[in-house]
């Protein structure tokens, strides 16, 4: 998020600066939690876990210490009009890297139970999602480094396919559970990998609409893509 | 039949989608002002200026030194007139009345526009009588008609509790907030329409200028109030709308919440974020 003209007051920009480095820090730690997380569901790696849950702390410190700087920054800079919507955004921004944290390291636990069962099919869905979100994420992160708002409206309308394929994912885990009880505990564990992953992606397209309004002042020109119907889903037992 | 969900996350809005709602209506307007141009000798100062002073609302007027705002001021009450060489054309209307028709009485004119400067100007009297002065000037009031006009006016100047017991002493003893004040209070005394002012707390202390703007805040439920400022966060806290003058243009006038979110023009969006030049 960079602007083309200096401030007038360099440390401002030197604030502002470093502000845009700590977000793409935490946005970085993030982007390889989910990696790792996605990666020990594929290999049954448990260590990779381990090291994915073990990041947490340090994506959460760096989200108090992003919220101590913008109230620092709006306290003694009183940023206005294109300033002031990034400082905000940046705000806003630590939440959701905050959460998608918190899912990748939840995966990565659940990952670790997995470990412990036989799962007679495949976790090719299940991967492809993982894929898409941490391409996602990588895209945003990106988008929100250039101020590049194309790409940003780009990642918020791709969370649509995400959805898709959790919705399918869902009916699939379900027909595994009805065919045979015992699958009903793997599969439960995949069902919240999969809502995990699906929960990524949508605060993904809030950071994708926080950029947007960061750079170009206005909301995007659109309603969100809003994908996940398995909320109203019914599903009638055998008589 | 059994329905299987697991929780549902409410819809969020997207970011920045609900500004709309902290935007202030602006009002039609008390004076409207329309291709105005304005010369101090040789040197155009104003350059086809479009403004509308929104009826009972606050337009605050901000831009770098030598932008034209204090010069448009100046135009609104024909201070000009008092400088040969100085001269306006276009359009500044107020009901059926252009401003600077030379054929306008200055004198109704100014009382129907009041001035409030930088400095504190009281005139070297008792503060009764700064009051009395101007008024005595446009009507004649019977002496209790006229206790009640000061009283009124230092009210609701947000002075009469700290003067009332030394209304007969010089004003030259009170504080610097509370002189400005008193030159609110004795502009508002002739009961204008439309007040001007200019750079009004440029030298008050801190707490002087919040007061000075919690009164602007009150008076513009009376009077319609245009204010130029250097102090940007003051634009923001008083202003309704904020129009933004560069090299004698008006560059960009909107509703202040969008000058200081959302600027249109780049040139406005790097005055207020001071990254001007």
């Amino acid at each position: 998020m960079s602007d083309s003209t200096e401030h007038l007051v360099k440390s401002f920009d030197t604030d502002l600066k470093q502000l845009r480095d700590m977000l793409t820090e935490m946005g970085g730690i993030v982007e390889s939690q989910l990696a790792m997380a996605a990666q020990a569901i594929l290999n049954r790696d448990a260590d990779i876990a381990m090291r994915a849950v073990e990041e947490d702390p340090k994506v959460d410190a760096l989200e108090r210490e992003i919220e101590q700087f913008v109230i620092q920054m709006l306290a003694l800079r009183q940023p206005m009009a294109g300033d002031l919507r990034r400082v905000v955004a940046a705000l806003k921004i630590t939440g959701d890297l905050e959460r998608i944290g918190d899912y990748a390291a939840n995966v990565a636990k659940r990952s670790v139970v997995l470990g412990q069962y036989n799962l007679p099919y495949s976790l090719a869905g299940l991967s492809h999602m993982a894929t898409l979100v941490q391409e996602q994420l990588k895209s945003i992160m990106d988008a929100l480094g250039n101020s590049d708002t194309a790409k940003a409206v780009e990642v918020w309308r791709s969370d649509r396919v995400v959805d898709d394929i959790y919705n399918a994912l869902f009916r699939e885990l379900i027909t595994y559970m009805m065919e045979d009880p015992r699958n009903i505990t793997p599969c439960t564990h995949l069902l919240f990998i999969a809502k995990n992953l699906e929960r990524v992606g949508d605060h993904t397209t809030n950071i994708a609409e926080t950029v947007y309004y960061a750079v170009e002042g206005e909301p995007i020109p659109d309603v969100r893509p809003k994908g996940d119907t398995s909320a109203y889903a019914v599903v009638r037992p055998k008589e | 039949m059994s329905m299987i969900s697991e929780s549902s996350e409410g819809q969020t809005a997207s970011f920045g989608s609900a500004q709309a709602r902290a935007k202030v209506a602006i009002n039609p307007a008390r004076i409207s002002i329309d291709n105005l141009d304005f010369y101090y000798g040789d040197h155009k100062a104003l350059k086809g200026i479009k403004l509308n002073l929104p009826d009972r609302q606050v337009t605050g007027m901000i831009g770098p030194s030598g932008c034209g705002k204090s010069t448009l001021l100046r135009v609104l009450n024909r201070m000009y007139d008092l400088y040969p060489g100085q001269r306006a054309t276009g359009k500044v209307m107020m009901d059926d009345m252009n401003i600077i028709d030379p054929k306008v009485d200055v004198n109704a004119l100014r009382a129907r526009i009041g001035m409030v400067f930088q400095k504190p100007t009281p005139f070297p009297m008792t503060i009764y009588e700064n009051i009395a002065f101007g008024v005595k000037l446009h009507e004649r009031l019977s002496r209790s008609a006229m206790d009640d006009r000061v009283e009124w006016s230092l009210t609701r100047a947000a002075l009469w509790g700290e003067v009332k017991d030394r209304i007969n002493t010089s004003a030259m003893g009170l504080s610097g907030g509370q002189q400005q004040r008193l030159c609110i209070a004795r502009t508002i005394a002739v009961r204008p329409e439309v007040i001007l002012l200019d750079e009004p707390t440029s030298a008050l202390d801190p707490i002087s200028t919040l007061k000075i703007e919690e009164l602007i805040d009150e008076l513009k439920h009376d009077f319609t109030i245009a204010i130029v400022t250097h102090n940007m966060q003051q634009a923001a806290r008083c202003a309704d709308q904020v129009a933004f003058f560069y090299l004698g243009e008006m560059v960009e006038c909107a509703p202040a919440v969008q000058i200081f979110t959302s600027p249109k023009q780049k040139r406005t969006q790097e005055y207020v974020t001071g990254r001007f030049g």
